[in-house]
């Protein structure tokens, strides 16, 4: 098992320096100069030029990513040209509020869309197998920017139930917090959702027609048996699997809910970063995310590994 | 390693079977015809691509037409959906939208088409070196979020629809240069490939007559499927300012402007979002179908 | 992390220690302000936190007069080369530091040498400073400078604590330390900035608050509906479309200020090769075809539910500096075809705009495209984003630009970098003599009435070679709960929190 980590881990090496290759050459050729935008409405040529000089952009590309790596080696990602705060310290407040995001769309994905795979596939063929199955697809293919958009219109604007924005520490309010976050959550989850339960159903009709459901039927255990304690539990390995991979997907995705919602987290962060040409912030994202994603894959095989006794050895 | 089980891709396993291989046509075109609702997608689809190809002949008003005395006016005989921020008919603009939306899904998968399957193709027939570089490369770019790379790329370019639809396209390549390259490993292994390289047949010839016709299948439906999730991002890059480029309309650029009228006219806001979610689930349902169709376990 | 919560703890049960009533203001702001160092800073979103943050050593009033803050009174020389202040006593900076004339004479020093400041273009007329006594401090002039006063206004004559920007150099906006009526609290970035009432402020009888806290919310709707839910008490740039929501809503007033900018055309006349274009460097009668072309008052009412003021010069028509000679132009298209004709294009003539990517000046945009084609220029729009645009401007990579400036109190900061021969911000690439001479000498009198009659001089040459298209003045909109009393409008869009209070709920 050990070895098989290390392997991976060592795998993985090769393809974040290509990432952060990509990344760094890619805001280079940016077109907007990060410095012009700094130096703001009076542009004064001095300024400009020491700030060049300052953030090192007069030396050959090569030499300056050599010298961004060296930096986040030591663990320093740089300073926002923006704010002039480190960018790993924004990232450390940004990080908790998207997996707070993250981590409400996934149970409301799971509560959703597992229930309603496993009906779906013991229905199979039903009404409520066919409703279940345009819901999931109807979920897929709503744009969730508009979503948003058309929640914050009628349940804030209209109705006023919730707020429309912003974000409360879940460890200062935790009532509010979650109040706060429900329908960024729910926007977020919703094609998540979809995912799971369609994913659930296949796994489920996988298990349903194998032997030994068959032969817990045959044994005359109750179908709500057969199906809750062999089928589920052996149709979970696959569904396990998926959450740990869709979760790396989903702080990824919260680019555009946060953007609506208004969310201070990392989504909004890294569009913000690009569209005000701060580089150091965008590199760093793009780093810490591509960690992330490699991790979540791991974490992904190790739980497939670990539910699969067959592959343990 | 289990395949990154994404509900938009293809197993690849599962389309590979000898027997459907021999004289599929028939076959599929009739399942797909028994499936229900991969005719409703289609429908669907025909429906907005016919929309987008008769909008000149449509008696509907300019789409760029302003009118400052009709200025967001609600949903009226004379504009069935209401006007926009300076007068123009969003019905109008909706038909002539569907093109943009259309072609930004069509053209940005047929980019990622023409980069990836080849890349995949190289990749999985020749393995070593080659094989190594580019599953890195896809590796690498896999791992930067699919979103956050078309917007650093559009960025990149300049807003507009063409540079949109490049972004779209180069973030959507590595889906089908890893796709590609599975289905090939498993059809070069296949005996008629080894022995049709035993006699002697050039590399070029085996590859398209073997190995090209065998992956096209998957790589269909993952195509179909991926037009959906390119509908998506081109309204949510014109949406960020990064697409379409006004006069000329986009759903995702009008949702950009509509989104500052909430209060005073949200039939702007309406309209688009309807449209992108009816014409990506008839993509949605049409791949779905195409999947069924192509897979000789499903009956 | 645990120790901002912890600070911030503290801070709420010290805000509740300050006595009954005193309650805490939320303000909900268009975005998201840069580095909080009055001498690197760049935004306007900034200077609205500074506002509670960091005292001035002059303030204005809502009619542009200059008033003490931290200076009590002043005085210039007979020849306008020295400016002797006398400074306010027994003021202290957050941290303890008391102020006095080392302190401004390490403020004015770290504007003009600090390397990262951005200040230093307008200060570079002081070429000395004298500490005359405790409290009293000169500058010394190389040339009269009319503008200084109203730099001193603004964030050039924002003091910060002499002791925390030694010690924190060039990193000072991380946790910034001025003698405002707020002190600062802490900052997440694109979530909020938490300032808590100074108890040892000067003037602290007239701050009712305990606190404030800034919130940056960029769309205008979701601002909106916060206030209207109670998440906040005050929102600033409500957007003009959604005016009629606000007013129609019982618990919201609005309050309203012309400001201090304009919103216009930049053509490129003479910056680099691309001023070689029917607009360019000849482009005059084209240019003025395209100014009759337009109808301002409609864009005004179009785009902006009539809540702007249309223009066409550099300051509104409201303004004491305003030209009266040149009055506001109605829509001519015949005009603009006859222009067009003389100009040698009869059948029309093609003009390409860039545009920032941002819905309303996009919208802006569209308008003029379909008013000028109907006098037969056919626009066509390039949008950029802003970062590019402003690059792309600089550089002289354009031929016309939709383009906008924030204003300042001087009548001269909205036109000379602009306007004269190699002038800091002058990306039109304009260059006449006169002009030159005419602002350099409005810049070096403090006669008001002898400054309006250079700038009405040279607003005629400059409305004959149109190098900008003045097009409108934005009016800010600050939409407040009825809880909130006491605040009054200023034309520079700041929000001064002396006198504001809030009803308990």
């Amino acid at each position: 098992m050990l070895s098989f980590i290390l392997r991976r881990l060592l795998i993985a090496i090769p393809t974040i320096i290509l990432i952060s290759i990509f990344v760094f050459s890619l805001q280079k050729f940016l077109p907007g100069d990060p410095v012009l935008a700094m130096a703001g409405e009076e542009r004064d040529p001095e300024t400009i030029a020491f700030l060049r000089e300052k953030y090192n952009l007069n030396d050959p590309i090569p030499v300056q990513y050599l010298s961004w790596v060296g930096n986040a080696l030591t663990g320093d990602l740089g300073i926002s040209l923006r704010t002039n705060q480190p960018v790993l310290e924004l990232i450390g407040q940004k990080l908790p509020v998207t997996i707070q995001l993250a981590t409400m769309s996934m149970i409301f994905a799971l509560l959703i869309g597992i229930p309603a795979g496993i009906l779906s596939a013991i229905r199979k063929g039903t009404i409520t197998d066919y409703v279940a199955n345009i819901v999931a697809l109807s979920g897929l293919s709503i744009p969730n920017f508009w979503l948003g958009i058309m929640l914050i219109l009628l349940v804030s604007v209209k109705w006023q139930l919730l707020p429309a924005s912003g974000y409360v520490p879940f460890d200062q309010d935790p009532l509010r917090s979650i109040q706060v976050m429900i329908m960024p959550a729910f926007v977020l989850g919703t094609a998540l959702a979809a995912t799971l339960m369609r994913h659930t159903r296949s796994a489920m009709l996988t298990v349903l027609t194998s032997d030994y459901v068959r032969t817990a039927r045959a044994k005359g255990l109750t179908e709500r048996r057969v199906i809750l304690h062999h089928a589920f539990r052996n149709a979970l390995t696959p569904i396990v699997t998926l959450s740990a991979l869709l979760f790396g997907e989903l702080i990824a995705g919260a680019v555009l809910t946060e953007q609506i919602f208004t969310v201070p987290g990392f989504g909004k962060l890294v569009v913000d970063a690009v569209f005000n040409r701060d580089y150091a912030v965008v590199q760093g994202i793009v780093l810490v995310t591509a960690v992330g994603f490699i991790v979540m894959n791991l974490l992904a095989d190790i739980a497939y590994v670990l539910l699969n006794p067959r592959l343990r050895s | 390693m289990p395949q990154a089980a994404d509900p938009m891709t293809v197993d690849a396993e599962s389309l590979n079977d000898p027997v459907l291989d021999r004289k599929p046509e028939n076959r599929v075109w009739k399942k797909f015809r028994a499936h229900r609702s991969a005719m409703f997608g289609g429908t669907l689809v025909a429906f907005f691509v016919a929309a987008a190809i008769l909008a000149p002949v449509l008696p509907i008003p300019d789409p760029t037409a302003t009118d400052w005395a009709a200025v967001r006016q609600a949903p009226s005989s004379v504009h069935p959906l209401g006007t926009d921020e300076i007068g123009r008919d969003v019905l109008s603009r909706l038909v002539w939208g569907a093109r943009a939306s259309l072609l930004a899904g069509v053209v940005s998968v047929l980019i990622a088409v023409a980069i990836g399957v080849p890349l995949g193709i190289a990749a999985g027939y020749f393995r070593g070196w080659i094989d190594a570089v580019i599953s890195r490369c896809t590796e690498a770019l896999l791992a930067a979020p699919f979103l956050i790379l078309a917007i650093a790329l559009a960025a990149f370019l300049g807003p507009s629809l063409t540079n949109a639809m490049i972004a779209i396209g180069i973030s959507a390549t590595p889906l089908f240069v890893r796709l590609t390259r599975g289905q090939v490993l498993s059809v070069a292994a296949e005996d008629y490939v080894e022995s049709a390289r035993a006699i002697g047949l050039p590399t070029h010839k085996v590859l398209l007559r073997y190995i090209l016709p065998n992956t096209l299948p998957p790589i269909l439906v993952q195509a179909t499927l991926t037009i959906a999730t390119a509908i998506i991002a081109e309204a949510s890059l014109s949406f960020l300012g990064l697409g379409q480029q006004p006069p000329a309309p986009s759903w995702g650029s009008m949702l950009n402007t509509a989104k500052n009228f909430l209060n005073q006219a949200p039939w702007m806001a309406l309209w688009p979002g309807i449209a992108i979610f009816l014409v990506v689930l008839g993509f949605n349902l049409l791949g779905d179908g195409l999947r069924d169709a192509l897979d000789p376990r499903e009956q | 992390m645990t120790a901002i919560r912890l600070s911030l703890a503290a801070a709420l049960l010290g805000a509740t220690a300050l006595g009954a009533g005193a309650q805490e203001l939320r303000i909900g702001l268009n975005e998201d302000p840069d580095i909080l160092d009055p001498d690197q800073s760049r935004t306007f979103v900034g200077r609205i936190v500074y506002t509670a943050l960091c005292d001035k050593l002059v303030d204005i009033t809502p009619e542009l007069e200059l008033i003490p803050q931290l200076a009590t009174e002043w005085s210039w020389n007979d020849d306008a080369t020295q400016l002797t202040m006398q400074l306010r006593e027994g003021v202290t900076f957050h941290d303890g530091t008391p102020f006095d004339a080392e302190a401004v004479a390490a403020n004015i020093d770290r504007s003009q040498n600090l390397e990262e400041s951005r200040r230093k273009s307008e200060l570079t007329s002081i070429t000395n400073v004298e500490v005359l006594g405790d409290h009293e401090i000169r500058f010394d002039l190389d040339t009269p400078d009319a503008t200084l006063l109203a730099q001193l206004a603004d964030r050039a004559g924002m003091m910060i604590s002499p002791t925390a920007a030694e010690e924190a150099g060039a990193d000072f906006g991380l946790e910034p330390i001025c003698s405002g009526p707020f002190s600062f609290v802490e900052r997440v970035a694109q979530d909020r900035i938490v300032l808590e009432a100074f108890p040892e402020y000067w003037n602290a009888e007239e701050i009712m608050l305990a606190g404030v806290t800034y919130l940056p919310i960029p769309d205008t709707t979701v601002r909106l509906a916060n206030l209207q839910s109670g998440d906040l008490d005050m929102i600033e740039r409500l957007a003009a479309t959604d005016l009629a929501a606000a007013e129609g809503d019982s618990s919201i007033t609005v309050e309203r200020a012309t400001s201090l900018g304009y919103d216009g055309m930049t053509f490129n006349v003479g910056n680099g090769d691309r001023a070689d274009n029917p607009f360019g460097a000849d482009g005059k009668l084209l240019r003025q075809a395209l100014s009759a072309a337009i109808d301002r008052a409609a864009i005004s009412q179009v785009v902006f539910n009539g809540v702007t003021t249309p223009g066409n010069q550099q300051y509104s028509p409201e303004s004491p500096f305003y030209a009266a000679d040149y009055p506001v132009p109605g829509r001519d298209v015949e005009r603009a075809r006859e222009l067009l004709a003389e100009a040698g294009y009869e059948d029309g003539v093609d003009l390409e705009v860039q545009v920032p990517n941002d819905p309303v000046n996009q919208q802006v945009m569209q308008v003029i495209q379909s008013m000028a084609g109907e006098a037969g220029i056919r626009i066509s729009l390039q949008s950029k984003e802003f970062a590019t645009m402003l690059a792309d401007q600089t550089a002289g990579d354009y031929t016309a630009s939709l383009v906008g400036w924030s204003g300042r109190v001087d009548p001269d900061g909205n036109i000379h970098q602009f306007m004269t021969t190699n002038g800091g911000i002058n990306d039109s690439g304009y260059s006449n003599e006169e002009v030159d001479r005419l602002l350099n000498e409005a810049r070096q009198t403090n006669e008001t009435e002898e400054r309006k009659a250079l700038y009405a001089e040279a607003r005629g040459i400059l409305n004959e070679d149109l190098p900008i298209v003045y097009l409108w003045h934005d009016t800010w909109l600050w939409a407040l709960s009825d809880r909130v009393q006491g605040f009054v409008p200023y034309p520079d869009g700041m929000i001064r929190l002396e006198g504001v209070s809030l009803a308990e709920n």
